[in-house]
């Protein structure tokens, strides 16, 4: 596991728009607040099994809210 | 010159009002995206623009320091305004205008609806019943949004076809005709006023759970709503949800009714729906907005001047092959497809959670019980001007299940 590296979500909640396009492509990963605004459901780092529907999410963003970080997992040395 | 004598060169005279343009925007498109991105015409006051490229109509809807919202109609004349928050508004009393009503109008609140549209899809298909042939638009589509909007407004159901005559009037015959869209909207106005006088009128008894009751009581930072605000939002909340999701049901059954293999595997497989309602709004994407130049900008060699209109074209914005992989061509599987049928920025359509799910309930319904059908021989297929592009006649012959 050393090398692994992982995916993780970021936000910018300044361009979201509440389009909601990612929340229904991947609703495990993504839901909305009361104004329809984007929020992280749970987990900010993609398993490795979502990682196509999390991308499509990402892609599918007409404000360019979504990116995905690859990060090295050092998870294992803390 | 008018805006419906024939056009000869779109990219400096172009109109959106032209016979060619209504009935097949997309060559026309396709050809000043290549050659003059940002197209010019003089057949409306001031001058107006016409961007045809997503990069330019993404930079337009984001600045709203130079392109202002309060003319959201390209008209031949500028009439004054009479402001609608908050389509009209632009930071930063747009910010409070619009945080009001973004809770009435998110996935969770449209899913309240979705039953009501359900029965009402169910009961415009008994009523087509065992016929052989009907119009998808006039028999079907047309009447979804109206009955939908009826419950959320809290609003008697049999007004419906005066609000139809009003948004026609309004939309389609007012930008080139002010005397009509004046009329036609001082009656909305009226209308507005009755029912909120209704309201008013059960004194300290505001237990009605519709939107208008909620307006009447709502503040924004602690003001309760100016008279104009609010009527101004109720007009807004009428005319916004109907005939562009009528258009946009419309338009995915005219497509469905004319490409039989993309019929065919629907029916077959609901699955496909959601990227496929995506696809036909990325397509048919049925609304176009205006903004007004309040302040002297360039983009790419353009130089946009104060007071001209300009047209933004969330339709031509996602044909744009910059973009959408062969974006004439409708996939209904396409997967990655960030289209802007809904705007972008922070006018993007309240009601887009709305919209789409009457997009699929529609859908779904009129599948269940027409797998197969399609365009009428000979029919006449009329497409609406204007600022909402949509079939308002697709006549078609039924197979029933």
């Amino acid at each position: 596991m050393a090398n692994s590296s992982q995916l993780r979500i970021v936000i910018d909640s300044h361009r979201c728009q509440g389009h909601n396009r990612c929340c229904s492509i991947a609703p495990d990963y993504f839901a909305s607040d009361e104004f329809g605004n984007v929020l992280l459901k749970a987990e900010e780092i993609v398993e490795f099994s979502h990682e196509s529907k999390v991308r499509l999410a990402v892609a599918n963003c007409p404000e360019h809210a979504l990116k995905l970080i690859e990060q090295n997992d050092n998870r294992e040395g803390q | 010159m008018s805006s419906k004598s024939p056009v000869v060169d779109w990219a400096t005279d172009w109109s959106h009002f032209d016979s060619k343009w209504v009935e097949d925007p997309f060559p026309i498109w396709k050809e000043l995206r290549a050659q003059c991105p940002i197209a010019h015409s003089n057949r409306f006051q001031d001058g107006a623009y016409f961007p045809s490229s997503y990069e330019y109509v993404r930079a337009i809807a984001y600045d709203s320091e130079h392109f202002s919202s309060r003319r959201i109609i390209v008209r031949e004349s500028k009439v004054d305004l009479q402001p609608n928050p908050p389509i009209t508004s632009d930071p930063p009393e747009h910010t409070g205008a619009r945080r009001l009503l973004l809770p009435a109008f998110t996935a969770k609140a449209a899913e309240k609806y979705e039953e009501k549209t359900r029965r009402v899809c169910r009961d415009l298909l008994d009523r087509i019943g065992d016929s052989r042939t009907c119009d998808a638009a006039i028999q079907y589509a047309q009447h979804i949004p109206v009955l939908v909007i009826v419950e959320i407004l809290g609003l008697p159901a049999e007004d419906g076809e005066r609000f139809r005559d009003w948004i026609h009037r309004l939309l389609e015959i007012g930008p080139v005709n002010p005397v009509v869209a004046k009329e036609a909207l001082d009656e909305i106005t009226d209308y507005f006023r009755a029912q909120v006088a209704i309201r008013r009128s059960k004194e300290g008894d505001h237990i009605g759970n519709d939107l208008i009751t909620f307006l009447l009581n709502a503040t924004i930072d602690g003001y309760p709503l100016t008279e104009a605000h609010l009527l101004g939002t109720l007009r807004l909340l009428l005319v916004a949800g109907i005939d562009t999701t009528w258009s946009a049901i419309g338009a995915s059954l005219w497509h469905l009714a004319t490409h039989a293999s993309d019929r065919h595997r629907l029916a077959e497989d609901f699955s496909l729906l959601p990227t496929a309602i995506e696809e036909l709004l990325r397509a048919y994407s049925p609304v176009t907005m205006a903004r007004e130049v309040t302040k002297e900008t360039s983009l790419g060699n353009c130089r946009f001047s104060v007071g001209s209109q300009v047209l933004l074209s969330f339709p031509a914005a996602n044909r744009d092959p910059a973009i959408f992989d062969h974006p004439d061509e409708v996939r209904i599987d396409r997967t990655e497809n960030p289209h802007v049928a809904f705007g972008l920025g922070r006018h993007r359509c309240l009601g887009s959670n709305l919209a789409r799910m009457e997009l699929r309930v529609a859908l779904e319904e009129w599948l269940k019980r027409f797998a197969d059908f399609e365009l009428a021989e000979g029919a006449i297929v009329r497409w609406s001007e204007g600022t909402v592009r949509g079939p308002r006649t697709i006549p078609v012959k039924l197979k029933p299940r």
